[in-house]
């Protein structure tokens, strides 16, 4: 059941300016596990997922202090490219931000990036990106329609789609479903289950049914403090914090 | 008093002071706005008006495509092709040098640019469009003009080329700035998950942001091109003024506006009409713009829904 962490992060400290937003945060993250972070709002837990591809490096005032490895990397070496890094670990945002152009160019835009040219590549990577979304049936007639004319529900897995296009090794979501209806909510969480076969999923979700419901494992963040991370099944069950007990019984948050 | 009763009910006529007052500001505010309504109608009717009789007399092919203007000859000559080329080529010169400057200017101000060089930015740029005609022509004619002539060792620098290096500068303040307001609303979800795939700030701001704007940048653009084209002092000081056709970027030449301006003070006759007919296809220039213009909005209006 323990799979090696493909991602390790010790003593990791990040401030906003004069705003420390994480405190000494050590953990793993597990290869091809579903790892939920939890905890109320502004307890740091979208920070830091964002420390995890190095999206916070693009808030004016950040600091960041500690050590994160990818597969024994350092994220925050010189010749650690922050594009590269990024190809690698990908991300899904709360909101789904499909670029205003066809589905087709939405799922090329990353490999074309990255260097791939050919048509018949591309093709293929559109249709294997659509299909490991669960969106390919849906949208297979409409390919070179903008995207904009999708559901929410499909405009988030074809977020979805156009993070797996690039192939990454980790996928990052930040309240992936938060502004989705139940049944497209459904849809993306049944993705997720299918997507840990291949990927390494790491969720921010407020949604603590959610949680318990998809992820392998649960870290509960508080004030920027991580409080507990532990299999999920534990963390619900025998939490071995107070804070966490509260949270989790719903008693705050 | 009955009959007078039962006609203010009808049309509902206020009755307390401020309601009074409400409505008399309402007229007035319907009459300013009525004000330019018909401004434009009656310069409209005015043009038409004024501007087809020498059509008429001179024949609309012979006017539009005659190729030598003699207005003051004795056998005058009003073929206006030269002035309508010339405001075309100094305008399309203008905006292929205007528009990549003034693109890349946007971008480095909405996207690179820090607080402080922004803001000194901004304001220059600001200014620049503040700078009357005159003085831009004054300029062109003390320091561009020579320096044409010096550089490509002219006899005179007054030329198509002076003129259109003048426009050029003179419609970037209307580029950059609607370009920048397009550019800032542009979402930033947009260039976040084109930076969390792996692109620079550089492929997100011309594959993702610039396109996403592009609407707003394409009317930035079409008003550019309708101040070049509508240009008439600066023009007039560093073009030349002579009524040739544009063969060369080094040829003196009339743009439409400055023929109009050069020759009204003394001109009668068929001569008069003439200029008058040089507006009228000048207005019709203009107004096709403001058509695309209008048409780009539209469209981008749709894309955005």
């Amino acid at each position: 059941m323990e799979n090696a962490p493909i991602i390790t992060a010790q003593n990791l400290n990040l401030w906003y300016g004069d705003f420390k937003a994480l405190k000494n945060i050590s953990m793993d993250v597990g290869e091809r596990e579903i790892t939920a972070l939890i905890g109320p709002s502004g307890c740091g837990k979208s920070t830091f997922l964002k420390t995890l591809n190095r999206m916070n490096d693009l808030v004016p005032g950040v600091r960041i202090e500690g050590d994160v490895r990818l597969r024994g990397q350092d994220i925050f070496a010189r010749e650690m490219q922050p594009t590269e890094l990024r190809r690698r670990v990908g991300m899904v945002f709360q909101k789904a931000n499909p670029f205003p152009m066809s589905i087709y160019d939405n799922i090329t835009y990353g490999p074309k990036l990255h260097g791939v040219r050919n048509k018949a590549e591309l093709d293929e990577l559109v249709e294997r990106s659509l299909r490991g979304a669960a969106l390919w049936n849906e949208v297979k007639d409409r390919l070179k329609k903008s995207a904009l004319g999708l559901s929410g529900g499909q405009q988030q897995r074809l977020c979805i789609a156009r993070a797996l296009a690039v192939q990454p090794e980790v996928l990052l979501m930040d309240e992936p479903t938060s502004a989705l209806d139940p049944g497209s909510t459904m849809k993306v969480e049944e993705l997720m289950s299918e997507l840990k076969e291949n990927y390494t999923v790491v969720i921010v979700t407020h949604n603590m049914q959610q949680a318990a419901r998809i992820s392998d494992k649960t870290a509960f963040f508080l004030l920027g403090e991580l409080v507990e991370a532990g299999p999920t099944a534990q963390i619900f069950s025998t939490p071995q914090d107070k804070r966490t007990e509260d949270y989790i019984s719903g008693r705050f948050g | 008093m009955k009959q007078n009763k039962s006609f203010l009910k009808k049309i509902e006529l206020p009755r307390t002071p401020a309601e009074w007052l409400e409505a008399v500001m309402n007229f007035l505010f319907f009459l300013c706005g009525m004000l330019a309504v018909g401004c434009v109608i009656l310069i409209s009717v005015y043009m038409i008006a004024s501007g087809m009789p020498a059509i008429r007399k001179i024949g609309l092919f012979r006017f539009l495509f005659g190729t030598e203007w003699a207005s003051t000859a004795a056998d005058p000559k009003y073929g206006i092709l030269p002035f309508i080329l010339s405001s075309v080529y100094g305008t399309l010169g203008a905006t292929l040098i205007g528009v990549p400057v003034g693109l890349l200017t946007a971008v480095f101000l909405s996207k690179a640019a820090g607080p402080r060089v922004r803001t000194v930015v901004v304001t220059a740029i600001e200014l620049l469009s503040g700078i009357p005609s005159v003085v831009f022509g004054l300029l062109g004619m003390q320091v561009l003009v020579p320096a044409v002539a010096k550089a490509f060792g002219k006899a005179s620098g007054a030329c198509l080329l002076s003129a259109i290096v003048v426009l050029a500068i003179m419609i970037l303040p209307s580029i950059v700035s609607v370009s920048v307001t397009a550019l800032n609303a542009v979402p930033p979800e947009y260039e976040q998950g084109s930076l969390a795939l792996g692109a620079t700030d550089t492929e997100t701001w011309f594959k993702i942001s610039v396109p996403a704007a592009k609407s707003g940048i394409a009317a930035g653009i079409v008003l550019g091109i309708g101040r070049a084209i509508g240009e008439a002092m600066a023009v007039m000081m560093v073009a030349g003024n002579s009524p040739n056709m544009p063969d060369s970027l080094f040829r003196s030449v009339t743009f439409l506006t400055t023929a109009i301006a050069k020759e009204m003070s003394y001109a009668s006759g068929l001569q008069k009409q003439a200029l008058f007919s040089i507006a009228l296809v000048l207005f019709v220039f203009i107004m096709g713009i403001n058509v695309v213009l209008n048409v780009i909005l539209k469209g981008g209006d749709r894309d955005a829904r």
